[in-house]
C-alpha cells in the first residue's frame, strides 16, 4: 500500500490533473520564495512560478517519484530564473528594486556608504547569470552549497569556483569605478 | 584574490543585497494563472526547440573551434 504523498506523486508522474494541483498547492510558495531570492523581483517571482508549473506539467513524464518532487521543482525553478536573467536587460530598475522592496532588514557597516552599496548592486548585476545565481544563494542567501549544486545541477566544487570567479570579477567592476572594497 | 579578499568582498556584497524575507508570499493564489496558461500554450515538443536552437549554438562552437582551436580553453572556461 502506497503512502498519500507517494501515490500522489505517482499519478503526476502519469499525468494526473488532480495530482498536479494538489502538488501546485503543497510547493508553491516554497517555488516562489526560491525564485524571488534569484529575481530579488516580486511580479518576476509570481510570472516565473507560473512558468515553472507549466514546465513541471508538461514534463511529468520524467518525473521520478523515487527522488522527490522539491528538488525537482526547484532545479525547474533555477533554470526558469536563469532563462528570465539571461533574457533581462541588468540594470532596468534595479536599484529601487534589488536594494528595498523583498530584502529583509540588515544591520548596515556605517563604513559602507549608501552610494557603495548601490554601485556593489549595480556591478554585481552586469555579471553573467550563471555566475549571479551561484553568488546570490550561497552568499547573499547563505544556503548550503550543497542545495545549491543540486538546484543548478553542478558539483559542490563548481559552485565554489562560480562564486570565486563572481567575487573576482566584481571586484575588478568596482576597481575600474575607484571603489576599493 | 585571496580568502581576506574574499571575506571582504561577500561581506560587502551582503551589504549591498540583504538575503530576501523568509516569509515572503506571492500576492495571492497563482493556480487560476497556472490553468490559464496550460489552456492557452500547450507545451512545444523539445525536439523542435532542440532542431533550430542548439543545433545552430553546436554547428557555432564547431565551427569556432575548427577555425581557431585557440579558443578552445576559453568556451571551456565560460561552460
Amino acid at each position: 500500500m502506497q503512502s498519500g504523498e507517494s501515490y500522489v506523486l505517482n499519478q503526476f508522474q502519469q499525468g494526473d490533473a488532480s495530482a498536479f494541483e494538489t502538488l501546485f498547492h503543497q510547493h508553491q510558495r516554497a517555488v516562489y520564495l526560491w525564485i524571488l531570492r534569484i529575481t530579488r523581483n516580486p511580479a518576476a517571482a509570481e510570472d516565473l512560478t507560473i512558468e515553472t508549473f507549466w514546465r513541471i506539467y508538461h514534463a511529468h513524464a520524467r518525473f521520478e517519484p523515487a527522488r522527490g518532487f522539491e528538488g525537482w521543482a526547484r532545479r525547474i525553478a533555477t533554470r526558469a530564473a536563469l532563462d528570465w536573467l539571461r533574457a533581462r536587460r541588468t540594470e532596468n530598475n534595479l536599484s529601487t528594486e534589488m536594494l528595498a522592496e523583498v530584502a529583509a532588514p540588515v544591520e548596515t557597516d556605517p563604513a559602507v556608504t549608501a552610494e557603495t552599496r548601490l554601485k556593489t548592486a549595480m556591478a554585481f548585476a552586469r555579471l553573467p547569470p550563471k555566475l549571479r545565481i551561484a553568488a546570490t544563494l550561497a552568499v547573499i542567501e547563505e544556503l548550503p552549497q550543497k542545495d545549491v549544486a543540486a538546484a543548478l545541477g553542478i558539483s559542490v566544487t563548481a559552485v565554489k569556483l562560480r562564486v570565486f570567479r563572481a567575487l573576482r570579477l566584481l571586484r575588478k567592476d568596482l576597481e575600474k569605478q575607484g571603489i576599493t572594497p | 584574490m585571496n580568502e581576506d579578499d574574499q571575506d571582504r568582498m561577500k561581506k560587502l556584497l551582503q551589504q549591498a543585497l540583504p538575503p530576501v524575507e523568509g516569509d515572503s508570499e506571492a500576492r495571492g493564489d497563482l493556480w487560476p494563472a497556472v490553468l490559464r496558461r496550460l489552456d492557452a500554450q500547450p507545451a512545444t515538443p523539445a525536439s523542435a526547440v532542440w532542431a533550430w536552437f542548439d543545433g545552430a549554438l553546436a554547428a557555432g562552437l564547431v565551427a569556432l573551434i575548427a577555425f581557431s582551436p585557440a579558443s578552445i580553453p576559453v568556451i571551456l572556461y565560460y561552460l
